[in-house]
């Protein structure tokens, strides 16, 4: 067993009617990995994580899942899955515990150990005194945190996460974080899909860069800001209209030039040198920012065009 | 894959204890349907009854009654089968559902056998009440819960396929278009006789005609091979309904 990848994926094509969502992707999936799926919306990030959840059957191509075949072991291989949905999809006729106990109910897990069950997972996700409220009522931030509770109750081998932080407040989002990071630490095989960069840089170990359902950089998030951006960016906006860029470039420092509608992005070895060097020519600003390079500037080198919209 | 081979069901029983937990905390509504036959038996049956006489030579709450039981079972296997369809498209429970070992069949099944679960309290409490009032007639009444377990299967598991079909609310517009029509005319409160040839063969094509056949015969003491020929329809809608249930919900929520 040791070395088979959890997923080995080969050509995967999903298509919708004439809609191609997942345009022949390869990836590998190792145990005790935290991988990660980057892009914006309608990347085919879902659509992959569908697939390899084994509710939606690939067009073609070649996909295992903990050895198993997708299409013939379905049911096998959901039993040993964690399932983290975009949308929560918990139970709202049912109370906080009763959504983890019925939900390990589903895989057959017997009664008397799912109390018990229950209530560390609640412990975990920090939702013990919410245990008897029905569901509802509960922030955002708490429902994130009950389904990702709800997928450890058959204590899974693989856990998916699709967008898990996705539409949280910033607080919620790092307690989700935490969580997920102590569940990495614990050993636990992490698959996730996001559109934030942070994200990405804090939990993927690696990560694949997704656009129009295709894949196109793959590599830890360190490698691949090295490999396809500067150390540093300088962020400038402009009250006015922005000048040409060609007028930016300070004598051998910048790399590379990007213009957004409401900013331009200089690349850089050195931030500060060039926005000093900048402001020495007197350039009018309304704001100058010097920041090391992230996932968002590879997003951006690599497809033309920004993550978040 | 084919149908046949999805329905395997085994998890089928995890959506009866589903529904149990939610239940359990609202037991009083499950007794909502219950009065519905009741009602009818007492305003048509012995009221209207008091001017209508005899049907076929017995009184006309005799008549009546085991059709009322038959819609009764009727009705609370589809009241029922609407909530899936809520399930189906607002509260995402079966995708929840569906991404643990738990298939389309199972969904399709549990869904059906609790819909006729609830029914048949209702059939067993009316079946109780008709008795007390003397209007079961012969021994073979013994077999009425069964059948209502039956005609219950029937229109569950039509009422979960239909459920799958539907788009908005506004759709339960057609299924009461549907429903009520039935409930009236389906010889419940006169016999078949009553109509021209050409329509009796309408009124034999519904399921809810069968079902009546099947009541009334055995709660009057009168049944015969026909009423294989009932039960038989009947098993054959139960079956189509979780198959065509179980296909649609495996490609709308499973593609």
């Amino acid at each position: 067993m040791a070395g088979s990848p959890l997923v080995h994926a080969r050509g995967l094509v999903k298509e919708f009617g004439r809609l191609v969502a997942v345009d022949g992707i390869d990836f590998d999936v190792q145990r005790g990995e935290a991988f990660g799926f980057l892009g914006p919306n309608g990347a085919g990030k879902t659509s992959t994580m569908r697939i390899v959840g084994c509710i939606s059957p690939p067009t073609a191509g070649t996909l295992r899942v903990l050895d198993l075949d997708p299409v013939a072991d379905g049911a096998r291989i959901r039993a040993k899955l964690g399932v983290v949905p975009q949308q929560d999809t918990l139970d709202s006729e049912l109370t906080v515990r009763e959504n983890i106990l019925i939900y390990g109910r589903y895989f057959g897990l017997a009664r008397a150990d799912l109390r018990e069950k229950a209530a560390q997972l609640l412990d975990f996700v920090q939702l013990s005194e919410r245990a008897d409220d029905p569901v509802e009522p509960l922030s955002g931030g708490m429902k994130r945190r009950l389904t990702i509770a709800r997928s450890l109750v058959n204590d899974p081998q693989v856990l998916l996460l699709d967008e898990p932080t996705t539409g949280l407040d910033p607080q919620a989002r790092h307690l989700v974080w935490d969580r997920l990071f102590r569940l990495k630490q614990q050993g636990a095989s992490l698959i996730l899909t996001t559109h934030y960069m942070d994200e990405a840089e804090q939990l993927c170990d690696r990560l694949v860069v997704m656009d129009n359902g295709k894949i196109v950089a793959e590599g830890s998030p360190l490698e691949l800001i090295r490999r396809y951006s500067t150390r540093e960016v300088v962020e400038l906006r402009f009250a006015d209209r922005p000048p040409e860029p060609a007028e930016l470039r300070v004598d051998g420092l910048v790399d590379r030039i990007e213009s957004l509608p409401d900013r331009i992005l200089i690349y850089t070895e050195d931030g500060d040198h060039v926005a000093t060097a900048l402001h020495e020519r007197g350039l009018e600003t309304s704001s100058v920012l010097v920041r090391r390079s992230t996932l968002e500037d590879v997003f951006l080198h690599l497809t033309g065009r920004s993550l978040v919209d | 894959m084919s149908a046949i081979a999805a329905v395997t069901a085994g998890g089928a029983r995890f959506l009866l204890e589903r529904n149990l937990m939610v239940y359990r905390r609202i037991w009083l509504v499950i007794f909502s349907g219950f009065f519905e036959p009741l009602f009818y038996l007492f305003s048509m049956g012995f009221g209207l009854g008091h001017f209508v006489g005899h049907v076929n030579g017995i009184s006309y709450a005799s008549f009546i009654a085991p059709a009322l039981l038959a819609s009764s079972a009727m009705n609370g296997a589809i009241y029922d089968a609407t909530n899936v369809f809520w399930k189906l498209r607002y509260a995402k429970v079966y995708d929840a559902i569906l991404s643990t070992p738990v298939g389309p069949a199972d969904v399709a099944v549990g869904e059906s056998v609790w819909a006729v679960f609830r029914g048949l309290i209702y059939s067993f409490g009316f079946l109780i009440v008709i008795a007390a009032l003397g209007l079961v007639h012969s021994w073979w009444a013994l077999l009425a819960l069964p059948a209502a377990a039956l005609i219950g299967s029937a229109f569950a598991g039509l009422g979960v396929a239909a459920m799958t079909y539907f788009r908005s609310w506004q759709d339960f517009e057609l299924l009461a278009l549907v429903q009520l029509p039935m409930f009236l005319f389906s010889t419940t409160f006169y016999p078949i006789t009553v109509y021209p040839h050409a329509i009796q063969w309408i009124v034999r094509v519904t399921p809810l005609y069968h079902a009546i056949q099947l009541l009334r015969t055995l709660i009057l003491g009168s049944p015969g091979l026909p009423q294989l020929g009932d039960a038989a329809y009947l098993a054959v809608l139960a079956a189509v309904g979780i198959v065509i249930a179980t296909r649609r919900i495996h490609r709308q929520l499973l593609s």
